[in-house]
């Protein structure tokens, strides 16, 4: 055993391709599945929410201008990071989820397989969800999905890492820009993956990941007039409808909370992506 | 500026015999023309006040009567049809409605005010084709890419709007018929009749009762469609503020909504564009339906470098408008909706006119009865004016200009709404180049205002969420559908 005295890291906000501090200062202690201690987080308020909404706002025309096959290869680059650090992920799940090796292996292994998924996909939505449309006269008319802008996304509380990347990877993948407040109880993973993305090639802001209560930024980006969307998959149950009502302020599409949260091993089809994407239709006259 | 017409047209009035008006109406629920159990309202002639019929104003319990026709028709009868059953009604009724086209055209002018060469070629003709293109739909879903088994959900409440009455009833209905829901219909306050009319046509069809229900009335009636426990999909069009409050009461609940809400679209000028043509483009995206248009092209960017150009020209050309009789087949514009419509449309006009916007109508004589406004086209407008900003609803251009293809983007997306936009040039790149920037759900490029039932419609931003028309429109009325 070497004597050295290990070099702890600071859990910090993922906030514009940064890693601030909470602008209050705040940090709150985590602790693994047992209740021991594991770190300091920083606590995210509704300063860190705006800015993260700020940055997110700035990404998102680089981002949805990006060409989906410069897209698909970011978030398989994603993948890729991810798996150079898949000891460091399985011990953060397991300390955090209070799982065996093995079956945090399984868990980080899902969410390295999600990315490449959705990776695989930037450049087939516009073919499945799009159409060349029959009118009736001498026009020629499309319709494309695209983005919807700017997503807040309440990650799951309870599973950190394939929960968190089960939501953000198809925001991403949809050309949409991220606001994301983690689980509150489980950040880790999430800080973990904030490093990841931030050398993936994943452009600054297009991704902000905010540690904090759900509960507490919540109504604050339901009720944000620049936040074009809101997934409440993490919204405590009790706050849910509260949220949707204050999303509805400025007619925000809201992907509403399932009643349990879901085995997020299983395929997620198109259900994560098409609540985050708008069609848009082009008529032009044909004539000679 | 006052030019004489060029030519001197005769009266061509379209008879009104071939529509027989009732004195009054009940709601139609479960098959039947029942009594509701409220008050009733008047709905009348907005080109001569003349009162056309009298209407129930539907209640909670008379709702709650058509909700629950609704459901038993879902259970019972329409849920396990034969989908190709299915389909074959709403051929029925796409052929109803061409065969009562005139019928319907002359309802819909008289109802709503509006010319009848548009009712008679734009709103009857493609609301018969909305339920021809939606009826194939209903034995082919499994083929609509969304999933192999889609789902109805159930019982449809559908809240329509006023300025495309019967045309809107068929975006909505059509296709929750044809995915296998039932209908709660709630048309607008001032036009139930054409979707009276429609119920008829229901019945003529042989339609099973309970399929499709109307139920006439205002706010208080929508709220309690809206509102009801066991309707299980909203759909709404009209206006934001209504849209927010719908998206708050559904909030929390299992019900599915969909929004179709207010605009104000950018129409952009770019100085290669052919002038003539972007002219008539300009004058049909504002002056359509008297501009009471969510998609309508109300904000003119014009390039700085043929805003005299265009805007002489744009107004030489509103100077042989026709402004008068609906009924009256070469009636160009026709009459403002309603007293209150006309209020607000005023209202922002004088608005308009003290923020420093310059005002200008065309000599145009106005009938004495009525509820008019002339086309207005108001130029040295700023993007702050409240006339850049808000939804008029009315035949009221602003007109703003631009310098850049970078400018006109960031001045055609620097509003709340996003519903629709046009793009005016002759160059194909930049025509593909600026519809990819515009945040907005359709785009006309050198065209404006074209509707076709397998074209998705429908908002970004606060213009709301959802699509009508095409496979796109399906999703929105199929459970499971991703």
């Amino acid at each position: 055993m070497s004597d050295r005295l290990a070099v702890r890291k600071t859990f910090k906000l993922y906030l514009g391709g940064a890693f601030p501090r909470s602008e209050s200062g705040r940090t709150y202690a985590v602790t693994d599945a047992r209740g021991v201690f594991l770190a300091n987080a920083a606590w995210a308020s509704r300063k860190d929410a705006r800015d993260a909404v700020v940055a997110a706002r700035g990404a998102f025309g680089t981002w949805s201008g990006a060409t989906a096959y410069n897209r698909g290869q970011v978030l398989y680059r994603v993948a890729e990071v991810m798996e150079g650090r898949h000891a460091q992920f399985c011990e953060e799940v397991a300390a955090g989820e209070g799982l065996s090796a093995g079956r945090a292996r399984a868990v980080v292994d899902a969410a390295v397989d999600r990315w490449v998924w959705y990776a695989g996909w930037t450049d087939k939505l516009a073919s499945v969800l799009g159409s060349a449309n029959p009118v009736a006269g001498p026009f020629f008319g499309f319709s494309t999905p695209e983005p919807t802008g700017v997503v807040a996304v309440l990650a799951p509380q309870r599973s950190s890492l394939l929960g968190l990347v089960s939501v953000l990877a198809p925001v991403l993948a949809c050309g949409n820009t991220a606001v994301v407040v983690t689980s509150r109880d489980r950040p880790l993973p999430a800080v973990t993956l904030g490093e990841v993305l931030a050398t993936s090639d994943v452009p600054g802001g297009v991704v902000n990941l905010l540690t904090g209560d759900a509960g507490e930024i919540g109504p604050w980006l339901a009720e944000h007039d620049d936040v074009d969307a809101i997934d409440l998959t993490g919204a405590p149950p009790a706050q849910a409808m509260e949220l949707e009502r204050l999303a509805a302020g400025s007619i925000k599409r809201v992907l509403r909370p399932p009643a349990e949260e879901p085995d997020w091993s299983a395929d997620p089809g198109l259900s994560r992506m098409t609540p985050f994407l708008e069609t848009k239709t082009v008529w032009h006259p044909k004539g000679v | 500026m006052t030019t004489s017409p060029l030519f001197e047209y005769a009266p061509a009035p379209e008879s009104r015999s071939i529509v027989d008006v009732r004195p009054s109406y009940g709601l139609f629920v479960d098959g039947e023309f029942v009594d509701g159990s409220g008050e009733t309202m008047k709905t009348v002639n907005p080109a001569t006040e003349e009162v056309l019929s009298e209407v129930a104003v539907g209640t909670e319990a008379d709702v709650d009567r058509a909700v629950r026709a609704a459901r038993r028709a879902f259970t019972r009868v329409w849920g396990p049809m034969r989908p190709a059953d299915r389909g074959k009604y709403l051929f029925r009724i796409a052929r109803i409605l061409q065969e009562r086209a005139r019928e319907f055209a002359v309802l819909e002018s008289l109802d709503n005010g509006k010319p009848i060469r548009e009712s008679r070629d734009v709103d009857v003709p493609l609301a018969a084709a909305h339920f021809f293109s939606h009826a194939g739909w209903a034995d082919k879903l499994a083929h609509a890419g969304l999933g192999p088994d889609p789902r109805p959900h159930g019982v449809a409440g559908q809240v329509i709007p006023w300025n495309f009455p019967l045309l809107m009833l068929a975006w909505k209905v059509a296709p929750a018929l044809a995915t296998g829901n039932t209908v709660v219909l709630k048309p607008a306050e001032t036009t139930p009749l054409t979707a009276l009319l429609f119920a008829e046509v229901c019945r003529q069809a042989d339609l099973p009762p309970g399929v499709v229900n109307v139920v006439t009335g205002a706010g208080d009636t929508g709220r309690a469609v809206v509102e009801h426990a066991d309707v299980d999909k909203v759909a709404f069009t009209g206006s934001t503020e209504v849209g927010r409050s719908i998206a708050r009461a559904v909030a929390g609940t299992r019900k599915v909504l969909t929004l179709e809400l207010g605009g104000k679209a950018a129409n952009i000028v770019f100085d290669d564009a052919p002038i003539d043509q972007a002219v008539e483009g300009i004058v049909r995206g504002i002056f359509f339906n008297q501009g009471h248009v969510c998609c309508a092209g109300s904000r003119l960017l014009v390039q700085e470098s043929v805003h005299d150009e265009v805007i002489a020209s744009l107004q030489r050309r509103i100077g042989t408008l026709r402004v008068g009789d609906p009924l009256d087949k070469n009636t160009d514009v026709g009459a403002i909706n309603s007293a209150e419509q006309l209020a607000r449309i005023r209202e922002l006009s004088e608005i308009g006119e003290a923020e420093g916007a310059h005002r200008w109508q065309p000599a145009c004589d106005l009938p004495d009865r009525g509820f008019w406004f002339p086309p207005t086209v108001f130029t040295d407008v700023s993007p702050a004016h409240r006339i850049a900003r808000d939804e008029v609803f009315g035949p009221v251009l602003s007109v703003l200009t631009f310098r850049t293809p970078d400018e006109a983007v960031a001045k055609a997306n620097n509003t709340t709404y996003g519903l629709s936009a046009g793009i005016w040039t002759e160059k194909g790149s930049r025509i593909l180049a600026i519809a990819d920037r515009l945040r907005a759900g359709v785009v006309w490029a050198n065209t404006f205002n074209q509707f076709d039932p397998t074209s998705p419609f429908g908002g970004y931003k606060q213009s709301g969420y959802g699509r009508e028309g095409g496979r796109q429109g399906l999703a929105a009325y199929l459970r499971g559908a991703s």
